[in-house]
């Protein structure tokens, strides 16, 4: 599955805007993005399974929970809200 | 005939300078910011500064630290400000970086209790030589993590994280700005067992098995935010030091004060009283000399009314005591004269090894200054950094 990364996430990712991951939920799809980027799971999902404050999951642009579930050709996307100065 | 030329007054004090200089320790400032971590390298008279940076540039950088075993290993505790906190580690005095495998994390929180998530790394600490690999990282909210492997993974310090008082000696959350935090996390160097930490808020805690346990070490420390203005627990230490030739010599700047403890007695001595009283004894910083467990310096910031935390009446200064708190001396020449309101937090006020010691102070303003004789005289650094949350002066090989 394609996944759209955040720009504040692409240091793990190589700088790519689009990867790959499979899974049958959102978490599988974390779990699974995590093993090809070490450490990108706990930058989105806190160790309390909590999405941080300042991410959004949106899967074909409905915003989505750990549990989702997610099919092949779901259009997934992991945005970062930026605040502060 | 050729004479041989005699040494004058002035060749000699050059070559007795540069004797003088050889022997001089190399000194890296470790500067933390709010948008990234700088490194500035002296030259062997301090008169010449090499930056090194931005490291981590955009992400918040709370603390920077070498590891004084090897003196080539760095941790820096960072949080990109949308993104959750994590370590880095560089094994090449910061040329390249390695994230934490596992980084501090609350285990995950069992039905009914507090699920508590890591908000940043405030303060890391290497263990002894004794400890290889050993450091221990304290956290917002104020929690105690422990490294064994050099800073790749993490595990809490479940005595401290799990301790049943825990919540009663410090709210998990108190609403201070940058949120409750354990800080000063201090190993006496003669025995790694042997620790303190202290909380804002929550006040000082001492353990004698290597984090299993823990009592209050607060004894006649105020909190005049509190109903009972001396309790048990529940001060306010902004910053707490140990000095690493006489071990049992604390030393702390409160919210209420300026205190020293020499152990085992339990009961701290308000040194701040002996300040001058326009100038009171509220600060974040204090700063040890390295070789004189009677030298200290403080930086006092203006703790009247809402507690602006400046630099008092926009004219900052240095105090310094060389009798353990007795009597202090004001350093302000080379620092601005007026209208400087300086606020330099508790981790951006430090110290180095060589001699004279020099002293170091960063800004939330961003700026970076340093005295080359123990605080006699002041220079700048650099100034138009970003908010300055931490210097550390390292030594290295």
């Amino acid at each position: 599955m394609r996944i759209a990364v955040a720009s504040a996430l692409r240091s793990y990712t190589g700088n790519r805007e689009h990867v790959a991951a499979s899974g049958a939920t959102v978490g599988e799809l974390l779990d699974s993005l995590d093993a090809s980027y070490p450490g990108i799971r706990f930058r989105i999902v806190d160790e309390q399974e909590r999405i941080r404050v300042h991410i959004r999951i949106f899967v074909n642009r409905e915003l989505a929970d750990l549990r989702r579930r997610v099919a092949e050709d779901d259009d997934v996307q992991i945005l970062c809200a930026l605040s502060g100065g | 005939m050729a004479t041989r030329r005699r040494p004058t007054s002035r060749t000699g004090d050059r070559a007795s300078r540069a004797r003088r200089l050889a022997t001089q320790p190399r000194i890296v400032l470790l500067v933390a910011t709010r948008k990234g971590a700088f490194f500035y390298h002296a030259n062997a008279a301090r008169t010449r500064w090499r930056v090194d940076g931005p490291h981590f540039f955009g992400q918040i950088v709370n603390h920077v630290m070498l590891d004084p075993r090897d003196r080539r290993t760095l941790l820096a505790a960072v949080r990109p400000g949308q993104l959750g906190p994590t370590i880095y580690r560089s094994v090449d005095l910061g040329a390249s970086w390695q994230e934490a495998k596992q980084p501090p994390a609350f285990h995950k929180a069992r039905e009914g209790e507090l699920a508590l998530a890591v908000n940043y790394t405030f303060h890391l600490t290497p263990g002894l030589a004794s400890e290889p690999g050993v450091w221990y990282g304290a956290v917002s909210p104020p929690a105690l993590f422990r490294s064994a492997d050099g800073g790749v993974t993490w595990d809490g310090v479940d005595g401290w994280n799990e301790h049943p008082m825990r919540f009663k000696w410090c709210l998990p959350e108190d609403q201070t700005p940058d949120g409750s935090i354990l800080h000063s996390v201090l190993v006496d160097p003669r025995d790694p067992a042997h620790l303190y930490v202290a909380a804002s808020s929550g006040g000082s805690f001492e353990s004698t098995d290597r984090g299993a346990s823990w009592r209050p070490l607060n004894e006649a420390v105020e909190a005049n935010f509190s109903p009972d203005s001396y309790p048990e627990y529940g001060q306010d230490p902004h910053c707490m030091a140990l000095h690493p030739l006489r071990p049992d010599r604390l030393y702390q700047q409160n919210h209420c004060g300026i205190y020293r403890l020499d152990r085992p007695a339990t009961r701290w001595e308000r040194i701040g009283r002996n300040m001058p009283a326009q100038i009171g004894d509220i600060g974040f910083g204090i700063v040890l000399h390295p070789r004189d467990p009677d030298t200290a310096w403080v930086f006092p910031m203006d703790g009247t009314s809402v507690w602006p935390r400046t630099s008092i009446d926009g004219k900052p200064a240095l105090y310094c005591t060389r009798d353990a708190g007795a009597s202090w001396q004001r350093h302000d020449k080379g620092l601005p004269r007026e209208q400087a309101w300086y606020t330099v937090k508790r981790q951006a006020f430090c110290a180095d090894e060589a001699d004279p010691v020099g002293i170091y102070f960063g800004t939330t303003g961003g700026e970076l200054w340093m005295s080359p004789n123990e605080g006699r005289s002041f220079r700048q650094i650099a100034g138009h950094l970003p908010h300055v949350y931490a210097v550390v002066a390292a030594t290295l090989p």
